[in-house]
């Protein structure tokens, strides 16, 4: 039997998570052990979906596939290169830890309250698939449908809380998100208008610097920041992330805020590169440098957790963005590095936060309370969990052995390729900030004090914090495949602009 | 100026009125139709702008289809969320509008 | 010609390594109550990894070359390699650290914590080993990193608010050095390219680069170790990390953190820049300087602390500084100087906070002044002390004797006489604060009762506190004695220096 193509997997990594998120509102009555098998059984088909491809595609160059035979512009298109199926099997990892938590949850609830909530699955599985479908789309609009998708199912996540503040959060976010998505399709509509297609691989050969596209462009970038929480416009994403249930929080961390940021450099560096312009980089670039100050400052002072957690995301988005300066009328080698290292950061932080939430969480239900002040003397009771908390704080920081390392020191090589030591200093003084508010976990937790009362967590919690964060420090030793996957094919690091 | 080209402009206008009221009433709802009456001016723009001067076009008509079906499903879900919200606030508004 | 076989030897590094890393994971995962499976564990280990370090030893002395290389990242490649260089401060670790977990073992009987407080300490052990052995700046500074992470729980081990006040400070000093370190090893990457530590620099030719910028990478490069190194004015965060249990002083002083920051220096010095065109770049002479200036700082602030750890401490931060001072000696003598006081210090130190710590625990005294006849009730540990504190001055035929004779000979060598009177100024300071003490051991009676004693059977302290002692004691005596033998400090610093210098 021959090996299977990676085109013919392509669809199969939309139409499995979609079938179980089916299953799941057909099953969604029943609890215990059968929901568990079955979500099982779908976490364990994706992640296979997820390898295969991953392998296929980087043994065997980019695939494509048409959905049912119709192709663009009617029908929808797939295409896989490196760093999309690079993306795919970090969603699939990612989300089965996520999952794993969940059903760890479900197995150790002995009351009704602490069940996992109606409608986490069907929900769970339609966010993978939006996040599969944007990963893997390949035109404007399929990127709008799956940006769309993938915001709703996540405010319904966040709603799932459905406390008060869940609801202010979910709605406040599901506001973000329409407008967001409006921005970028308005941005489609002009590039239809002009061109005549959305398929990327057309539009990227005729794309043209003249005003009507830079101005789609604008209006694209606009929303997609939206979206991806770009200071100024973060103001949804602390408290959406904060109070959301602690796997979806992570999710929502590592995985969703990626999509919008992916369409932005798909849009930039693979489709427009001739349409955008260093000014708009370096304004993009003081925004993330914005960014990674304010969050990092917002997360010293912060008094919850999870929120300190939240603010810290906001903070390592903004590491993304400084790769536009650094990337965008610069040279070759100072491009290339800089892409390298954005696309490491995004990798290492998704394998960061997701592990950092989850240990928070966990941190969270021994202590009862979600004040970072409750940890005190928790150190003794959740090594293991502290231990998780700070590997991912390891990564976090930037220091090494970890993938946050690595994608520091590349980011670090281009500002100093290209001369911009600005950008360096903005890089350190995050690492700096960010030390400041993981150690305050830390100091928390070694107060020896008798009086405080822990209760006891299930141990799989721990093991899957634990293995999130330790592919982030295994990221630091063995980056180079990956990256060589990731970038390959990529017009940037040809010099493309 | 051709029915097409007026759709767009019309587009345009609609947009940016209905940008306006999103982004200035505190009212949920209000604001849920201020995005579903910018939704239809970027359809028409869509659409409008596509077949100024080259005719009918197949496909903006299906990519609008399509974003009336994740606007309506946007919708349905915004409206569950607000209901869910009253209940339990009493209140219209998001917290840090609430005069 | 070599007497081992002609094995490429790349897993012996990785080995190194491994014996404390995976037992660091092993024993963090281990039940609080398992004592018996930890001791084993933690001695097991220091013996397996100090029978491997003297293995590699030999071989290098003989020329042979263990290497594990890997691409950790485009442009930078992790290199693990044992060298001469290596070997003397892996051997020195290595040899230390059985010691100073046979003394930690003894000295947290019945703590809390014990499963993380040695997990963490085989972790930082991993990291020095890690720091010995790395090939090039980028591998350096992961271990230097993974040093400070490994270190700070052992500083606020004991979790009373004054612990975690100096964790807070050791920190702020350690990570913002780090930032420090990573900006200088970027800066020199991009000049040079990711370049392996090599015996006579690994800057090939200086003149093909911009010497400015050269200058400002060798400037953040100290400044990044000079924080561990304890370069005034970088040192503050060393008598404050004093509050950490005595095992940690000992790691922090002898072993483990201000040795790597020496030891980075040297490495910067001569393998990186190499020292001669360190000395065409004139870095040398300001290095000098702010060692001497650090040297003079020390003994001063030494002379008026009364708690005996405090005292150590200062101490420190001065003897620290003679490495960084033989090195900047341009010449062989200060270089032989330099390196052998880096195994030097290492010794008497680790001596003398072994009986800090064995006053502290079995009498219950921290002050100098509380030590009035201490000497009768615990001979051994005040004569250990003293031998210690002797060799601290330089008295012959001690170790220090034998670093400060090369210094001198290095600083005539050099033309810079004046770091003689450095030398002797230095030398009497010790003597002004070291002296008082050993006359309270000895010559005072015992005016009031001890703070807080307890008693250990026959002997005069616990037994696992008084065996290491013993053994760092002798082993200062016989560095200075046994000086010319083959595999002596002084020797492999020898061996280490004729590599060095090109002519």
């Amino acid at each position: 039997m021959t090996a299977v193509s990676a085109g013919q997997l392509l669809p199969w990594l939309l139409v499995a998570p979609l079938a179980w998120a089916v299953i799941a509102v057909l099953i969604e009555s029943r609890r215990g052990a059968l929901t568990i098998a079955v979500h099982a059984i779908g976490v364990l088909l994706h992640v296979a979906l997820g390898v295969a491809l991953y392998t296929s595609v980087a043994r065997s160059g980019p695939a494509a596939h048409a959905l049912g035979g119709w192709s663009a512009p009617l029908g929808i298109g797939l295409r896989a290169d490196g760093l999309a199926v690079t993306l795919v099997l970090l969603t699939a990892v990612v989300s089965a830890a996520c999952a794993v938590y969940v059903m760890t949850t479900e197995r150790a609830a002995h009351d009704a309250d602490a069940e996992t909530p109606r409608y986490f699955w069907p929900l769970f599985w339609l966010l993978v698939t939006s996040l599969n479908g944007i990963w893997l789309a390949g035109d404007l609009f399929n990127l709008y449908v799956g940006l769309e998708l993938l915001g709703l199912s996540a405010v319904g996540l966040v709603a799932l809380g459905g406390s008060e503040t869940a609801l202010s959060s979910a709605l406040r976010y599901l506001m973000a998100a329409l407008l967001g998505s409006l921005a970028y399709l308005l941005g489609v509509a002009l590039i239809y208008a002009a061109y005549g297609t959305l398929a990327l691989p057309e539009l990227a050969e005729l794309i043209a610097r003249e005003p009507l596209t830079q101005l789609a462009i604008a209006l694209m970038t606009i929303g997609l920041c939206l979206k991806t929480a770009l200071f100024p416009l973060h103001g949804w994403l602390p408290p959406a992330h904060g109070v959301a249930l602690t796997p979806v929080s992570a999710l929502l961390s590592a995985l969703v805020v990626k999509g919008s940021f992916y369409i932005l450099f798909r849009l930039w560096f693979d489709v427009a590169p001739e349409a955008v312009t260093p000014l708009a980089a370096q304004g993009l670039g003081v925004l993330g440098a914005g960014a990674v100050l304010w969050g990092g400052w917002q997360a010293l002072r912060e008094p919850k957790l999870k929120m300190l957690v939240a603010h810290s995301t906001v903070a390592q988005l903004g590491y993304l963005f400084l790769f536009f300066p650094l990337a965008v009328g610069t040279g070759v080698s100072a491009a290339a590095l800089a892409t390298q290292g954005m696309l490491l950061h995004l990798v290492a932080h998704a394998f960061a936060k997701s592990a950092m939430f989850l240990a928070s969480g966990t941190l969270i239900a021994a202590a009862g309370r979600g004040g970072v002040a409750d940890l005190a003397g928790i150190g003794r009771h959740m090594p293991m969990s502290l231990f998780a908390f700070g590997l991912a704080g390891v990564s976090l920081m930037g220091l090494p052995p970890s993938g946050g390392f690595n994608a520091k020191w590349l980011l670090l090589q281009s500002a100093l390729a290209s001369g911009q030591w600005f950008w360096l200093c903005v890089l350190l003084s995050g690492g700096l900030l960010t030390a400041g508010y993981v150690f305050r976990v830390f100091r928390e937790s070694f107060v020896e004090s008798k009086d405080s009362q822990f209760t006891p967590t299930p141990r799989g919690y721990d093991w899957v914090a634990l293995t999130l964060a330790a592919m982030a420090i295994a990221l630091g030793l063995a980056s180079q495949a990956p990256l060589s996957t990731m970038t390959s094919g990529l017009r940037v690091m040809a010099g493309g602009t | 100026m051709n029915a097409d080209r007026l759709y767009a402009y019309v587009g345009v206008v609609l947009f940016a009125m209905a940008m306006y009221a999103f982004l200035t009433h505190t009212h949920l709802l209000r604001r849920l139709l201020a995005f579903n009456v910018m939704g239809g001016g970027t359809f028409l723009i869509l659409v409008g702008l596509a077949q100024d001067g080259r005719g009918p076009d197949p496909v903006p008509q299906a990519l609008v289809l399509t974003g009336i079906v994740v606007a309506v499903s946007a919708t349905a879900l915004a409206i569950i969320l607000l209901r869910r919200w009253f209940a339990l606030s009493r209140s219209t508004a998001l917290p840090e509008d609430q005069s | 010609m070599s007497p081992i076989p002609e094995i490429s030897g790349w897993w012996l590094p990785l080995a190194v390594l491994g014996t404390s890393l995976v037992p660091a994971l092993l024993i963090m995962l281990l039940a609080e109550h398992r004592q018996g499976v930890r001791t084993v564990l933690n001695l097991g280990a220091a013996v397996v990894k100090l029978a491997l370090v003297a293995y590699m030893t030999w071989g290098v002395a003989f020329g042979n070359n263990y290497e594990l290389r890997f691409g950790m990242m485009p442009g930078v490649d992790f290199v693990l390699r044992a060298d001469a260089m290596s070997m003397l401060f892996a051997g020195l670790s290595a040899a230390l650290w059985l010691f100073t977990t046979i003394y930690a073992i003894g000295y947290l009987e019945g703590a809390p914590n014990r499963s993380r407080f040695f997990g963490f300490f085989s972790l930082c052990v991993a990291s020095t080993m890690g720091i010995a052995l790395a090939g090039n700046l980028v591998t350096f500074l992961v271990f230097y990193e993974l040093l400070t992470l490994s270190t700070y729980p052992l500083v606020v081990h004991r979790g009373t608010p004054k612990s975690l006040n100096a964790g807070r400070t050791y920190l702020r000093y350690t990570i913002g050095g780090g930032a420090v370190l990573l900006v200088g090893v970027a800066l020199f990457t991009s000049l040079v390219g990711d370049v392996s530590f090599a015996d006579t620099g690994a800057l090939v030719s200086e003149a093909s680069y911009d010497a400015t910028l050269l200058r400002v990478a060798f400037w953040l490069l100290i400044a990044g170790l000079g924080v561990k190194a304890a370069l005034v004015p970088l040192h503050g965060w060393l008598p404050i990390a004093m509050v950490a249990p005595a095992p940690v002083s000992a790691l922090l002083h002898a072993v483990a953190v201000v040795k790597a920051g020496a030891f980075g220096i040297v490495r910067v010095v001569y393998n990186v820049y190499g020292v001669e065109t360190a000395q065409a770049l004139g870095v040398l002479f300001p290095l000098a300087v702010l060692a001497s200036i650090t040297i003079l700082w020390g003994s001063v602030r030494a002379l008026f602390q009364t708690e005996i750890k405090k005292r150590l401490a200062y101490s420190t931060i001065s003897q620290v500084s003679y490495i960084a001072l033989g090195i900047a000696l341009f010449g062989p003598w200060g270089s032989i100087g330099g390196l052998a006081h880096l195994l030097h210090q290492g010794l008497m130190k680790i001596t003398l906070f072994f009986c800090a710590g064995n006053y502290a625990e079995t009498l219950g005294v921290h002050d100098i002044a509380e030590l009035d006849g201490a000497g009768r009730r615990m001979p051994v540990t005040s004569a250990a002390f003293t031998i210690g504190a002797f060799g601290m001055i330089g008295v012959p035929p001690l170790a220090g004797f034998v670093s400060k004779w090369y210094l001198g000979l290095g600083a005539l060598e050099s033309g810079m006489p004046w770091v003689l009177g450095v030398l002797v100024l230095s030398s009497l300071l010790n003597a002004a604060y070291f002296l008082p003490i050993v006359h309270r051991l000895w010559f005072r009676p015992q005016t009031a009762p001890w703070p807080d004693e307890h008693s250990f059977g026959t002997g005069e302290t616990n037994r696992w506190l008084l065996i290491p002692t013993i053994a760092t004691a002798v082993f200062t005596v016989g560095a200075g004695v046994f000086a010319n033998m083959p595999y002596s400090p002084l020797r492999w610093a020898m061996l280490v220096v004729a590599r060095v210098y090109t002519q």
